[in-house]
């Protein structure tokens, strides 16, 4: 018993309880009728989708500019790389590749501002990285419709400019790494190995990353920016660095969102996206100062997990759908949680 | 009879003190001071910090209480004001007497309510608030009004006029000129000190004032102007102690004096005979249990290995104003000082930690100050006195907190792979040093991976010298390095700094606040006072003669060691 | 003298930096207006109309500000105890004056329950309580969701058909609110050269500033601004610190959900779902526009920055239609200027902080001299 509550103490009561409600709704599944198999696959898949996104969040709370609320820009840039590969007429791998190939380099410029601005407000990043991406959400609404795009399934009929808010990419690059080696176990589970195996490329490169001297600098900067500068260390330089590498990996994470999604939404599509993320590696047991691989594997399993049962499950019980509200009150809840027990920690 | 107790009163001096020779014949009688402190003592998990300390205060008295930092006195106001640390930590022996009534108080609120001021270092005024509002913060004149029936006492409306003038009268009784409207954000230091005791001596029936340096952030012309307002609340019949290190002021404010050391009274006497150098003395004392000062013969060192000239360094509550001093190749140089004199803010300075100026060679070569990279290229080291807020990653593993600085500055402990396109950590290699230092230093740990924060603070004031160490430093400041750890370690972490010195030849600064630790292991001590350097003795000078340069009592001119 | 230099420079570049949010949207409507063909007397009356509507919800921020706690983003509580209010009235169909009234009534209890709670969190989160109330706010409207989605019509009755979903309970995405339309605005007829002047609401308002300047005045209001200067010194002269930031928070939700209340019943239509986290945004969007910083905000700052906010709202759409023949782009170009000028704000007043952190530094240098 005194195992159990050190071992519930460690893991954190709301990763707990999560953990158990999520297995709850898949023993709860077959009584209501939601086939297992299917509710694995579409977990499995979201989970990919979200992986690289939720990813992004690494390098920020590392580096010590706590959750990036600010993914949107990110998101923005990867945006431009996947309108971009379609304006070009690219298709397949070549397509995705192209399409990554522009976005970095947006996402490497968009983090390097975003990053020197973070380094002139310590403190408030959180509040301003939210605005931030709030803005620049509004700001590219406006871009999307004056900029030159010109393919005639990207822009509306009647005008023949200004981009549509939702484009597909079924014609062009959907799903080429979901069905990369994808597997199929039955009619409702198919594994996309491809997408999974790109989200594991993602985690080991942020993983060695963070094994290299500046990867290792960057840590002890979000550990103890006292320790890092008495080290010697520029502790603007590795902020603005870590911004950036979220922002590119945000950029990569939407293109991967969207390979297997189908579609690229466009204008307020990735306003609140920066949400569901910050809350999935909470989940995971990150706080607002360290974030780990780990966190950032199981946390996007569990909140992608609810995400893939509430509706099937609860809907098929209580005959209504209240995944939209669950979804609010859980990840809010978390992202509640993690800010005021960082405060008790501060205040000893 | 109400004639012979007047006449006592008004004494000599218009003070009645234990000193004067009536003083028993009307305790006799029904007179008791305002204040008897009789055995008071108290221990902190077994460390003695305070015994048996027994004095009295007079109505109208002023007493000084001086001692060298940790000497008692920070422990006997906390007792005095009933702090909850005190309680939190088993509570205090002996009694203590306001008014003839005993009197434990269990928070400071009800030592105010019984009319004890206290007047801290740190000002604790709003910025935003005139003189006037911080005097009676949250003593408002107010007026009722109809809503208070309703919602209660905090809708009271303020009466500004009755405020300000309350402000007004009581900077008056201080005998200062300050404009009670005057925003506290813009009023110089010495403005802020003096609203600050107006506030004390607002509350009604304040008896007793404690005023803790006062002194220190005063240019000499306020510090008398402040003198003068204690003699006149003395005349009014407030009760003042006064604690400060500017011997010289104790002497002339005060009716008596009490010294502290090691948590004893040492000394107690009137101050019409004392002399500076007798209470410098008996501050500094001689300490149990730490070995004597030794001279060592057979040290020689080579040139001037570092030279700082007028060196300043904004260090928040250790500022540094003007520093001039050079250390020779090989010497191990003391820095020591009473908190607070500045003596922390020379290493920080030169490692760029703190905005810095002046001008410090090293080698021959300019170190750029305000940039921490400068010394650690030119081969500097420093083990901070901030041992879990500048020294450690306690979050991160043993063997990184060693490996870190030599990794990011020197390159070592990496290795390359894919064709020198990615540069690694050199785990094994790490994980070597790590070991090598376990061992060399005796470092208690499970393994090198063990966390830093899991550790007791003399291991991880070892880890804190590995990692120093480990970029193989020509010279090494070390802060403060037994701050806070066990006995047995002191000694330990002593050792290994004087072994590194004498192995390696390194040049070796250490700041110390422990006079005694400086003697033993340094082979010349400067003094900081106020900002800059009081003056350079041998270990083995005098201790009364470290007393006088750490109360600035004297300035003895520079004594260099015959080399 | 080289100290004096700087001093100055220090100081009209403080100026510039406190008031560079006001001056960009003074100099943007100067540009906008000619644009957007819109006369005179067409914009003053819409300004009417959206100081009513909305400078009694810009005015609840006020308090906590005073209190050091920034910009409450969890006043959108409190407008969601208002919209509780509202839906109630309008079932039980109890129109004009009393019902507003009424509805406030409702409101109070629930309005000042979640302020309570808030406060409480907001404590746990000293330093961080922006970014805590904004979050709060997200939480507050899932539950609020969970309660007017299923609970409505299914725990709490409600009678009237056409507020409930088609399918027995929860209610619809968009209630008339008919019955209390403009009662308040219209209460006391007034109009000016054709006109219109909402009377009424602009009382309320004026008793409310009168409220807020009282305030201000009682030993409340001051250890709120002691406790909003300087936490630790007020504590330690026996201000209850953490009671008066919940109180702050707790009159500050009540407030906003009366503001919600004279805002519906001004705009006569309700959307159930999405009003309340509107009213948020759009009331500390103007707030800033006015020239209120995080820390500190004035009644000018509120009339201000709600007239510049709305003017450029209302001409932006037009303006933008007749410049680049899109009127999407100017509703884009306003969404961009909503958030963007809290971005800007944000970073102001953290980048000034910061300065005059380093120039108070500076001052207490003792070296050089």
């Amino acid at each position: 018993m005194q195992k159990l509550r050190a071992l519930i103490h460690h893991v954190g009561w709301p990763r707990v309880i999560i953990a158990v409600f999520l297995l709850c709704l898949f023993v709860a599944a077959p009584f209501v009728r939601v086939r297992l198999d299917a509710s694995i696959g579409d977990t499995l898949v979201r989970f990919g989708m979200n992986g690289v996104l939720v990813l992004a969040m690494v390098p920020m709370v590392q580096s010590g500019c706590g959750l990036n609320f600010g993914l949107p820009l990110g998101i923005i840039a990867g945006l431009l790389g996947a309108v971009t590969s379609l304006e070009l007429n690219l298709t397949g791998f070549a397509g995705f590749v192209a399409a990554i190939a522009i976005a970095v380099p947006f996402g490497l410029l968009f983090g390097w501002g975003y990053g020197r601005l973070l380094n002139k407000v310590k403190g408030g990043e959180m509040m301003i990285a939210t605005y931030v991406g709030f803005s620049s959400v509004a700001f590219m609404c406006m871009m999307w419709l004056l900029l030159p795009y010109r393919n005639p399934t990207m822009v509306w009929g009647y005008a023949g400019k200004g981009l549509r808010t939702t484009i597909s990419v079924q014609e062009y690059w959907g799903g080429v790494l979901s069905d990369f080696f994808g597997i199929r176990f039955s009619d409702f589970l198919s594994v996309p190995t491809g997408m999974l195996l790109f989200f594991g490329l993602m985690c080991l490169l942020v993983w060695a990353f963070f094994h290299t001297k500046t990867g290792t600098a960057m840590t002890a900067v979000g550990t103890n920016p006292d320790f890092a500068r008495a080290s010697g260390i520029d502790i603007d330089r590795m902020r603005t660095i870590s911004v950036m590498m979220s922002t590119v990996l945000g950029a990569v994470g939407i293109i991967v969102y969207e390979q297997s999604f189908g579609f690229i939404q466009l204008y307020m599509g990735p306003f609140f996206m920066a949400f569901p993320s910050v809350a999935a590696i909470l989940i995971g047991g990150a706080s607002v100062h360290k974030a780990t691989l780990t966190n950032v594997l199981i946390g996007t399993f569990l909140f992608q997990g609810i995400l893939t049962m509430t509706p099937s499950v609860i809907n098929s019980m209580l005959q209504t759908d209240m995944s939209e509200v669950i979804r609010i009150i859980v990840s809010n809840g978390m992202i509640l949680y993690a800010l005021t027990r960082v405060a008790r920690v501060n205040s000893k | 009879m109400a004639e012979s107790l007047k006449s006592v009163i008004i004494g000599d001096r218009g003070i009645l003190t234990p000193s004067h020779p009536s003083y028993t014949e009307v305790k006799g009688m029904t007179m008791e001071p305002l204040l008897r402190i009789e055995g008071v003592g108290k221990a902190y998990f077994g460390n003695r910090v305070l015994k048996d300390v027994s004095f009295s205060l007079a109505r109208g008295e002023i007493l000084g209480l001086v001692g060298e930092n940790g000497a008692g006195k920070s422990t006997l106001m906390n007792i005095l004001f009933g702090m909850p640390v005190i309680r939190e930590t088993g509570g205090f022996e002996g009694k203590i007497y306001l008014d003839g009534e005993e009197i434990a108080f269990s928070n400071p609120f009800e030592a105010l309510d019984a009319g004890i001021g206290m007047v801290h270092q740190e000002f604790s005024l709003i910025p935003g608030f005139s003189a006037a509002e911080n005097i009676v913060l949250n003593r408002e004149s107010m007026r009722n009004n109809l809503l208070v029936e309703v919602f209660g006492d905090r809708l009271r409306t303020l009466d500004r006029g009755d405020i300000f003038l309350r402000g007004r009268s009581a900077i008056e009784k201080l005998g200062v000129s300050i404009d009670a409207d005057m925003l506290v954000s813009e009023m110089p230091v010495g403005h802020k000190q003096f609203t600050e005791i107006a506030r004390e001596i607002e509350k009604a029936g304040t008896k007793l004032l404690v005023l803790d340096e006062p002194t220190a952030v005063l240019t000499e012309s306020e510090a008398a102007i402040l003198l003068e307002s204690m003699r006149r609340l003395a005349a009014e019949g407030i009760s003042i102690i006064f604690i400060s290190h500017r011997l010289q002021e104790v002497i002339d404010a005060c009716d008596r004096f009490i010294v502290l050391r090691d948590g004893e009274v040492v000394k107690e006497s009137g101050t019409e005979q004392a002399d500076v150098r007798e209470i410098a003395t008996a501050m500094v004392g001689r300490k149990m249990g730490v070995e004597e000062a030794r001279e060592e013969e057979g040290r020689a060192f080579g040139e001037a290995v570092l030279t700082a000239e007028q060196l300043w360094v904004d260090m928040p509550g250790e500022t540094v104003r003007d520093v001039s001093f050079s250390v020779r190749r090989g010497e191990i140089f003391g820095i020591g000082g009473l908190a607070g004199q500045g003596k922390l803010g020379i290493a920080n300075g030169i490692m760029g930690l703190f905005p810095a100026g002046g001008t410090v060679l090293f080698e021959g070569k300019p170190i750029t100050l305000d940039d921490p990279r400068s010394a650690l290229r030119a081969g500097i080291a420093f083990v901070s006195e901030d041992r879990r807020g500048v020294g450690l990653l306690l979050e991160e593993p043993i063997k990184l907190n060693i490996a870190f600085t030599a990794l990011q500055m020197q390159d070592r402990f990496l290795k390359k792979s894919l064709g020198g396109f990615l540069t690694w950590r050199d785990e094994a290699a790490i994980d070597e040093l790590a070991r090598e230092y376990i061992e060399s230093l005796a470092i208690k740990c499970v393994d090198a991976d063990q966390r830093a924060q899991e550790l007791s603070g003399g291991n991880q004031q070892k880890i804190c010298l590995a990692k120093a160490f480990a970029v193989r430093p020509k010279l090494l400041f070390v802060s403060e390095p037994t701050r806070g750890i066990d006995v047995g370690a002191k000694k330990l972490v002593l050792d290994t700094i004087r072994r590194h010195n004498r192995e390696y030849g390194t040049t070796i600064i250490m700041t110390s606040s422990e006079l005694e630790e400086l003697r033993s292991i340094c082979d010349r001590v400067a003094v900081i006072q106020e900002g800059r350097v009081a003056g350079i003795l041998p270990p083995t000078a005098d201790r009364a003669e470290f007393g006088m340069l750490f109360l600035g009592a004297s300035k003895v001119s520079e004594k260099e060691v015959a080399s | 003298m080289k100290n004096m230099e700087r001093d100055a420079k220090f100081r009209l570049d403080r100026f510039l930096l406190t008031n560079l949010v006001p001056l960009i949207f003074i100099g943007l409507s100067m540009v906008a207006i000619p644009i957007s063909q819109f006369s005179g007397s067409y914009l003053v009356q819409e300004m009417l109309i959206r100081l009513a509507r909305n400078a009694f919800l810009v005015l609840s921020l006020l308090i906590p500000i005073i209190a050091g706690m920034g910009l409450n983003f969890g006043m959108v509580l409190g407008a969601m105890a208002g919209q509780i209010g509202l839906i109630l009235i309008t079932d039980w169909k109890i129109i004009g004056l009393p019902g507003m009234v009424l509805a406030a009534l409702i409101a109070t209890p629930i309005a000042m329950a979640l302020g309570w709670m808030c406060g409480v969190i907001l404590n746990r989160a000293k330093g961080r309580e922006m970014v805590t109330s904004y979050i709060l706010g997200f939480f507050i409207n899932g539950l609020y969701q969970l309660i007017v989605l299923y609970g409505f019509g299914k725990v709490i009755p409600i009678r009237s058909a056409d507020l409930v979903l088609s399918r027995g309970f929860g209610v619809r995405n968009a209630i008339n609110l008919l019955g209390i339309r403009n009662c308040l605005d219209n209460l006391i007829p007034v109009s000016l050269q054709g006109i219109r002047i909402p009377l009424g609401t602009f009382l309320v308002i004026g008793v409310f500033c009168l409220f807020i300047v009282w305030f201000r005045r009682t030993k409340l209001g001051q250890d709120m601004r002691a406790v909003g200067q300087d936490m630790d010194v007020a504590r330690a002269a026996g201000i209850p610190v953490e009671r008066t930031r919940v109180v702050s928070i707790v009159i500050s939700t009540v407030l906003a959900a009366y503001g919600q209340i004279i805002f519906l019943q001004n705009i006569g239509t309700m959307n159930t779902y999405n009003s309340h986290e509107q009213a948020g945004m759009f009331a500390i969007a103007a707030l800033l526009v006015g020239g209120a910083s995080v820390a500190r905000a004035t009644l000018p700052n509120v009339f201000l920055g709600v007239i510049l906010f709305h003017l450029m709202f209302v001409v932006s759409p037009m303006a933008g239609k007749y410049l680049i023949g899109e009127a999407q782009l100017g509703e884009y170009f306003r969404v961009f200027v909503s958030y963007g000028i809290i971005a800007v704000s944000l970073v102001l007043y953290e980048w000034r902080r910061a300065r005059d952190r380093a120039y108070a530094r500076r001052s207490l240098r003792g070296g050089e001299a």
